[in-house]
């Protein structure tokens, strides 16, 4: 377990937290450099010079690949974080899947909240190509979630069949899915599953352990779009997320089903708001309002949650890191869809297409996944809002096509607002 | 060294923290393991860094198999067989018929001591082939080895096989360089490895950095493989088409002998010790890690209800002909011998060669419309 000045390190509402730890301890971790994590890290002996054991990268294609030179490797193969989490752990999911055909995939991930500074050197170049030119050594993520500032963001049922808002959510102290021990993974289930019961209203539910559900319970849920799937994706499986499957993995979810949370998938959490139709407002509402709840209960059992003002919320995957967040709809655009101009549409709308079984799926008829491509650099309100303006264009542009008329591609809106 | 880091960070945590959930699992790790054997094996590591969790990690991802009880874990170097032998011994007493820590085991690549094994009817034997594993002293095996340890083993098996002549005369390819359509046609001819799909080997981390360092060697003929870094360091087979076990089992030995004296003269001689015979990476395969079988077609045998009974007895096991993991299509089984450790090769091989020959008998009375109940053979 980490000490207690990591664990209210860099913590945004440190005011109540600083009076449980004397201040002499405290300094210790505030001025802890890039530099200190590094050495204060473990070494790691190598029987073979760094060019022997450098991957052969030739056919990939993956962020990691673009950006792991030999000389990187290096310098970073012999480091590990203090717990242990070593380079080639950090970049086995990017060697192991060269390349996938949907999407430019990350090929790496974090195993603990110190890897993103013991590997910086690797780490930041992959953020700055996944996040636009985002400088993680200088930029700062901001964080909103206050959803009251949403406009608009009541959709045309006729065309959105569901609305949907996920983020990420990792407990300081505890190492994340890629290298956590079985009892840090239950460690992390016990700590969420507490707060969650502390819950009240319209989101108060129940705790669903994977171990105990039978295979009825969890094939409906899946059908449902409410479970994670059985780890079968060599992105994930690489990077050893799916170990002693399924211990101390579950789902909670609010009565009304409305608000769910993942323990122990891919992140420690994911949350998530969900509805049928397109009331995306509400959905963000109950979200935001979640997911403050939660940390909140987190907060008083002397836990917090993963941040820095730098990469925002810590998560597994770099793809991940900021908001955490991916906000989208399942919207039919039969015509649209098969317009030659939708793909330069979605990307200057800052939108990405997934088909509706996920990341790794292909669409099915013309039903869509439609969400924000971005994470990292502008906050959760402002993302949101890029879907639902986003949104609305995509659903007038299917009404012109229903009619006849033409359509025009937007300009590209500017990222980091 | 990152694996004792990591482990020593581990023991913070206690005993029923860390402790697995065996409770669905049905395999050999599981049975074996205990509260008090992980509890004294946990602060372990061998010399390269290997640990309890590693050693059990497949037993915990994949419960159980519907075709055959898995053995559940792994070793990642010869030393885990030492240091884990409080779970190992057990295991491997379990899967090798009560072998004791205390054991020796007797290795004979003698071909010349079979006896027949020319003749097996080529109207039901469709083919024979024996194959073993190898892994070469100083380097940790498939589940742990870094890229440059699995490419120095690939390069030393390179300069071996390339200086085989005679019959043994054939060419190294790397599956880097394959094409697909080379590949899947040597999947096809039973002679390439599978991609790693199989969850009992990719949770062990034996397909880490596929296909780096991967290969294969064949003889002109196709009569002679050399696996390179697959699930072991090397895996050597014989085989052809038709009913001469003898001259597959001769090939075999030949050949083995002629790898065995290049890797010699590096000091990177085959894993092997006179408890547990040669060392592999799976414990299954300890011993002669010699499974020597036929494709044969059994239609009428394969449905008797006493066909599990007899292969019992005979000390032999099915399976379908696309290899462990697969079921039998239209009649055809790959039948092998079911022991590794305890028995020599040639002891193995000829209880395959008159097994596989009794079993023919039968089926051409099965044919005839006969019984086989007379026929039915004594435990071996």
């Amino acid at each position: 377990m980490a000490s207690n000045f990591a664990r209210i390190l860099s913590s945004k509402r440190n005011v109540g937290i600083l009076s449980l730890v004397g201040a002499g301890s405290l300094s210790v971790g505030f001025f802890l450099t890039r530099e200190q994590y590094v050495s204060a890290g473990a070494q790691v002996r190598r029987l073979y010079p760094a060019s022997a054991d450098y991957p052969d990268l030739r056919k990939h294609n993956n962020c990691m690949a673009s950006h792991l030179t030999p000389a990187l490797y290096a310098k970073l193969c012999d480091k590990a974080t203090p717990n242990g989490f070593t380079l080639d752990q950090a970049i086995q999911t990017g060697v192991d899947n060269p390349g996938h055909p949907f999407i430019k995939t990350v090929g790496m991930v974090a195993g603990d909240e110190e890897s993103y500074e013991v590997f910086a050197d690797l780490f930041d170049p992959v953020i700055k190509e996944r996040h636009n030119g985002y400088n993680a050594r200088i930029m700062k993520h901001p964080t909103d979630l206050e959803s009251s500032k949403i406009r608009g963001g009541q959709f045309d049922d006729n065309y959105v069949l569901s609305s949907r808002v996920r983020t990420g959510r990792s407990i300081r102290g505890l190492s994340l899915p890629p290298a956590c021990t079985r009892a840090e993974r239950r460690d992390v289930e016990r700590v969420v599953i507490s707060a969650l019961a502390g819950l009240k209203g319209n989101l108060a539910g129940k705790y669903y352990s994977l171990t105990e559900m039978t295979e009825k319970e969890q094939q409906q849920l899946i059908d449902d779009h409410f479970l994670f799937d059985k780890p079968v994706s060599p992105l994930l499986t690489c990077a050893g997320m799916a170990r002693d499957w399924p211990d101390a993995r579950g789902i909670w979810h609010n009565n009304e089903k409305t608000f769910l949370v993942w323990v122990n998938e891919e992140d420690h959490t994911r949350v998530i708001s969900m509805e049928k139709g397109g009331n995306m407002k509400r959905v963000f509402e109950r979200f935001c309002r979640g997911l403050q709840e939660v940390e909140h209960l987190i907060q008083e059992k002397g836990w917090e949650f993963m941040w820095n003002e730098h990469l925002g919320y810590i998560l597994t995957c770099p793809s991940n890191l900021g908001t955490g967040l991916r906000a989208g709809v399942h919207i039919k655009l039969p015509r649209l869809s098969k317009d030659p101009r939708f793909p330069k549409i979605l990307d200057n709308l800052r939108l990405q297409k997934r088909g509706t079984g996920g990341v790794d799926t292909a669409a099915v008829g013309s039903t869509f996944d439609i969400s924000n491509l971005d994470r990292l650099g502008q906050s959760e309100v402002q993302l949101v809002q890029t879907v639902i303006d986003g949104v609305n264009y995509l659903i007038e542009c299917e009404k012109r096509l229903e009619k006849g008329q033409d359509i025009k591609i937007p300009a590209p809106i500017s990222q980091f607002k | 060294m990152t694996k004792n880091c990591h482990n020593d960070y581990k023991m913070k945590f206690s005993l029923e923290e860390e402790y697995p959930d065996l409770s669905q699992h049905n395999n050999h790790m599981a049975k074996a393991l205990t509260k008090e054997i992980y509890e004294k094996l946990r602060s372990k590591s061998t010399p390269s860094g290997f640990t309890l969790d590693d050693i059990i990690q497949t037993g915990v991802d994949n419960p159980g198999h519907p075709f055959i009880m898995t053995v559940g874990c792994v070793a990642g170097d010869e030393e885990s067989y030492e240091v884990f032998k409080d779970l190992l011994d057990p295991v491997i007493s379990d899967r090798h018929g009560g072998y004791k820590p205390t054991d020796k085991h007797n290795t004979d690549l003698n071909w010349e001591n079979l006896k027949g094994g020319d003749d097996l009817d080529p109207n039901y034997v469709q083919s024979s082939r024996v194959r073993t594993g190898r892994s070469l002293k100083g380097y940790t095996l498939p589940p742990h080895n870094s890229r440059g340890e699995r490419r120095a083993v690939e390069k030393l098996s390179i300069e071996a096989m390339t200086s085989l002549d005679g019959e043994f005369k054939g060419k190294y390819y790397p599956l880097k360089d394959m094409t697909e359509k080379e590949q899947d046609q040597l999947i096809a001819d039973h002679f390439l490895f599978d991609k790693p799909v199989s969850p009992l080997l990719l949770a062990s981390g034996m397909a880490r950095d596929w296909p780096d360092a991967r290969g294969i060697y064949h003889n002109d003929n196709k009569t002679f493989l050399v696996w390179v870094n697959e699930e072991d360091h090397l895996r050597v087979i014989s085989m052809q088409k038709g009913g001469n076990m003898k001259e597959v089992f001769k090939r075999f030995c030949v050949g083995l002998q002629k790898i065995e004296d290049v890797f010699k003269k590096h000091n990177h001689g085959f894993m092997w010790n006179e408890h547990l015979g040669f060392i592999l990476t799976c414990p299954s395969n300890l011993g002669t890690g010699l499974r020597g079988g036929v494709h044969v077609k059994l239609p009428k045998l394969s449905t008797h209800p006493k066909f599990e009974e007899i292969l019992t007895r005979l000390r032999l096991q099915k399976r379908g002909t696309g290899g462990v993991d697969t079921a039998s299509v239209g009649g055809v089984f790959d039948i092998s011998n079911a022991d590794r450790l305890g028995s020599s090769e040639v002891q193995q091989v000829q209880l395959v060669v008159d097994g596989v020959k009794l079993m023919i008998e039968m089926e051409k009375k099965l044919e005839k419309g006969e019984s086989i109940d007379d026929m039915i053979p004594a435990q071996k």
